[in-house]
């Protein structure tokens, strides 16, 4: 087990050139000797990093911050209301927070737990996704079937893009050209060109859209439907959808198997599709599309997030408050860990 | 799927909403205003959503009101929408009439989505190839009742019938829905007392003399009542001579929409409806709503403005809609009725959603709920 470092090696251990700073503890170093080689081995293979958790709270307005390694609370830190998308800044140092219904976004500081700044948003802001640079923050506005650009250095909004009703899954192409946003009523994933601010192409994909993520070097977009309880994966050049993915399960009702939160690892081996209420995280080979695994974890399974090193995931269970820890090459799920009321989002971080 | 198409002017498609303006009834209770133009304000809200998708699949939809005082009117108006070529229409109307329009000449290219009855008889001796039902019917809304009754083991009901000839099919429904799931009925009366009463100074003594010995003598688990109206059903709890909850018209409410209402993502559609109107969204506008919704996702999949092939598409296999209460919504085809979860709410909270877990269904658990094919009386080709 790493010890908690201090705030400055967090950061610098977060990334990997500063890779170092993994000693024993001073005081358990005897208790936990075996552990502690078994986890230097590993980390010599592979390295791994001191990281937080962060866990946004829907119903009880709070952010959970979780220890990496212990996944002890570190603290339950109050923040404006319904907070449900988070992403990590830029620089690693801030997390961006949409609390919904506060109608701004909340940027809490990583070094000392305390909301810094408020950004606006425009109203509703639900979930974002963060240009690669750490300048520009898409914003689905739920309520207002439209896109807010922010710049997030001045804090202003700089444009507003009309989209579908009930925006909200928000993806950033790796190349920074694309935004993709989809809405949840209109049913559409929408490519906006990020030079123009246009709708260049809207796809109709099934009911409910809720999350979007490109694969590691844009290809593909996968998009997961809630009410449909499908992943259309869509051909990021051509508009195409090239696959639509179907999740059954004999012991869950088809009304439960609604597709939300999507992870693929960056090796290309596995993605890991949330169910929302049936319980189940869907483990898929993303190359021949087949469904390897169903993975039980919390009730009604939001959104989902790696480790830095890619061996463990996240997840957080909006029924069950919880958080569900799924070791990534063995494919199970190992740990189950109480957050707060109605978790939503996860994110990994410094 | 489309690229840069803003260019090219929009297809327009055309939605005739049909509803009598009707003096509102008065409640027995001042509390809660009528509503201002009830399953209209649905229809409207469904179009502005229904366009804002519209936008990124170049279809425009425009609903054209009748909204006529008196059916002979509204049947001259029908006939006039027909004769210009309007092929889809949304209706809020009685069943009687409806009837009358769906036999009108020419109607049969033409497809009626009946946005509010919960007749029955729609479903079955009178149903109509070119009529489609959004709300539940009696039957699906009794079921979802007893279902619930029989997951909490409250299997002995009483029930309490109001005068108006809908409280007669209500209480029919209650009794069809009872045998079938086992339910007893242990008294079966009908409510005669003068419903102005309770205005009356000291009106509540009266009141409650009369509900307790209406209720007497009987051992329940339930009180059902059937009172569409709202004339009496809201006079009946906590004055029963035991003391008992009470379900049906008033109480816990089986009903395709409740403002108590906000899981699967339905708070947004209860908040875009409170903006628009300032005040919550009802059953009857849900079904305005969600019939115009229903033609507007026939048309977006099936990419066309042609009526003719939006009206095939409703029919079709491939239909479905979402209605913000957990699955996707069909139509089933021996009735067109459209399949859905019933919610069982009070004024201010929703207790549960039938189907209740464990009534299953060989085909969709959803039809455990009304009638369901093997003893329908309409089979539509």
């Amino acid at each position: 087990m790493p010890p908690t470092l201090k705030t400055k090696s967090f950061f610098a251990s977060f990334f990997p050139k500063k890779e170092k700073s993994f000693f024993l503890g001073r005081k358990k170093q005897r208790t936990f000797a075996l552990c502690s080689i078994a986890f230097v081995l590993c980390a010599i293979t592979s390295p791994a990093f001191a990281y937080r958790i962060y866990v946004s709270n829907e119903k009880d307005n709070t952010v959970t911050v979780l220890d990496g390694a212990t996944l002890n609370i570190v603290k339950t830190v109050d923040v404006g209301a319904r907070p449900r998308g988070i992403v990590l800044s830029g620089d690693g140092k801030s997390l961006f927070i949409c609390t919904s219904d506060a109608d701004h976004i909340e940027v809490l500081d990583l070094a000392s737990l305390k909301v810094i700044r408020v950004l606006p948003s425009n109203p509703d802001p639900e979930y974002m996704a963060l240009s690669h640079d750490g300048k520009t923050l898409y914003v689905a506005n739920e309520d207002n079937s439209q896109v807010s650009v922010l710049d997030v250095a001045r804090g202003r909004i700089i444009s507003e893009i009309p989209v579908g009703v009930e925006p909200e899954g928000m993806a950033v192409s790796p190349d920074d050209k694309t935004v993709i946003c989809t809405s949840e009523t209109t049913s559409m994933a929408h490519f906006i060109d990020v030079a123009t601010h246009n709708v260049v192409a809207s796809v109709l994909v099934g009911t409910r859209p809720r999350f979007a993520v490109f694969t590691k070097h844009g290809a593909q977009v996968w998009v997961s439907s809630e009410v449909a309880g499908t992943v259309a994966v869509i051909d990021a050049a051509t508009h195409k959808i090239i696959k639509t993915l179907h999740f059954t399960l004999p012991e869950v009702p088809t009304a439960a198997i609604q597709a939300v939160g999507i992870n693929l690892t960056s090796d290309g081996k596995y993605a890991f599709i949330d169910l929302g209420p049936a319980n189940r995280v869907a483990v898929v080979d993303p190359k021949t599309f087949e469904i390897e695994k169903y993975l039980l974890v919390g009730q009604r399974v939001w959104h989902n997030a790696f480790s830095p090193d890619e061996k463990l995931l996240y997840t957080a269970n909006g029924l069950s408050n919880d958080m569900s820890v799924i070791d990534v090459s063995g494919l199970s799920v190992t740990q189950s860990v109480p957050v707060g009321q109605s978790p939503w989002g996860v994110v990994v971080g410094p | 799927m489309l690229v840069c198409s803003q260019a090219r002017a929009a297809d327009e498609i055309g939605i005739v909403y049909l509803g009598l303006d009707r003096a509102h009834h008065i409640a027995s209770t001042d509390l809660d205003a009528p509503p201002a133009y009830p399953g209209l304000k649905g229809a409207q809200l469904a179009v502005a959503d229904t366009n804002t998708t519209g936008r990124f699949t170049n279809q425009h939809f425009a609903l054209e009101v009748i909204n006529p005082p008196d059916p002979q009117t509204l049947e001259q108006d029908f006939t006039k929408a027909l004769a210009a070529g309007k092929r889809l229409f949304v209706a809020n109307l009685p069943a009687e009439l409806l009837l009358k329009l769906a036999d009108t000449k020419g109607a049969p290219g033409a497809v009626i989505l009946d946005a509010t009855t919960p007749d029955d008889r729609l479903r079955q001796a009178d149903c109509r190839a070119n009529m489609l039902h959004i709300l539940p019917s009696r039957a699906m809304l009794a079921d979802a009742l007893m279902q619930y009754l029989v997951a909490k083991s409250w299997t002995r009901i009483m029930l309490l019938v109001g005068r108006d000839p809908a409280d007669t099919l209500y209480a029919d429904a209650i009794r069809h829905a009872a045998e079938k799931f086992q339910i007893t009925i242990r008294a079966d009366r009908p409510w005669r007392f003068n419903p102005a009463a309770q205005q009356a100074d000291t009106g509540h003594y009266q009141v409650n003399d009369e509900v307790v010995k209406a209720t007497q003598g009987v051992t329940y688990d339930i009180l059902v009542v059937a009172d569409e109206a709202d004339n009496f059903g809201d006079e009946l709890a906590y004055r029963t001579d035991t003391p008992r909850p009470v379900a049906g018209t008033q109480g816990l409410v089986p009903t395709a929409w409740s403002p108590a209402m906000d899981e699967y993502a339905s708070t947004q559609l209860q908040t875009r409806f409170h903006r628009e109107e300032g005040r919550w969204m009802t059953a009857e506008d849900y079904g305005g709503w969600l019939a115009v919704r229903a033609i507007g996702e026939a048309a977006t999949r099936a990419a066309t403005a042609d009526p003719q092939k939006i009206i095939a598409y409703l029919h079709g296999p491939d239909f479905s809609v979402s209605g913000y209460k957990g699955p996707e919504l069909t139509f089933r085809p021996w009735d067109g009725q459209l399949r859905q979860p019933i919610l069982l709410s009070t004024d201010r909270s929703l207790v549960s959603i039938s189907p209740q877990p464990g009534f299953l269904h060989q085909t969709n658990d959803l039809d455990s709920l009304g009638q369901d094919q093997p003893e329908s009386t309409c089979h539509l080709p």
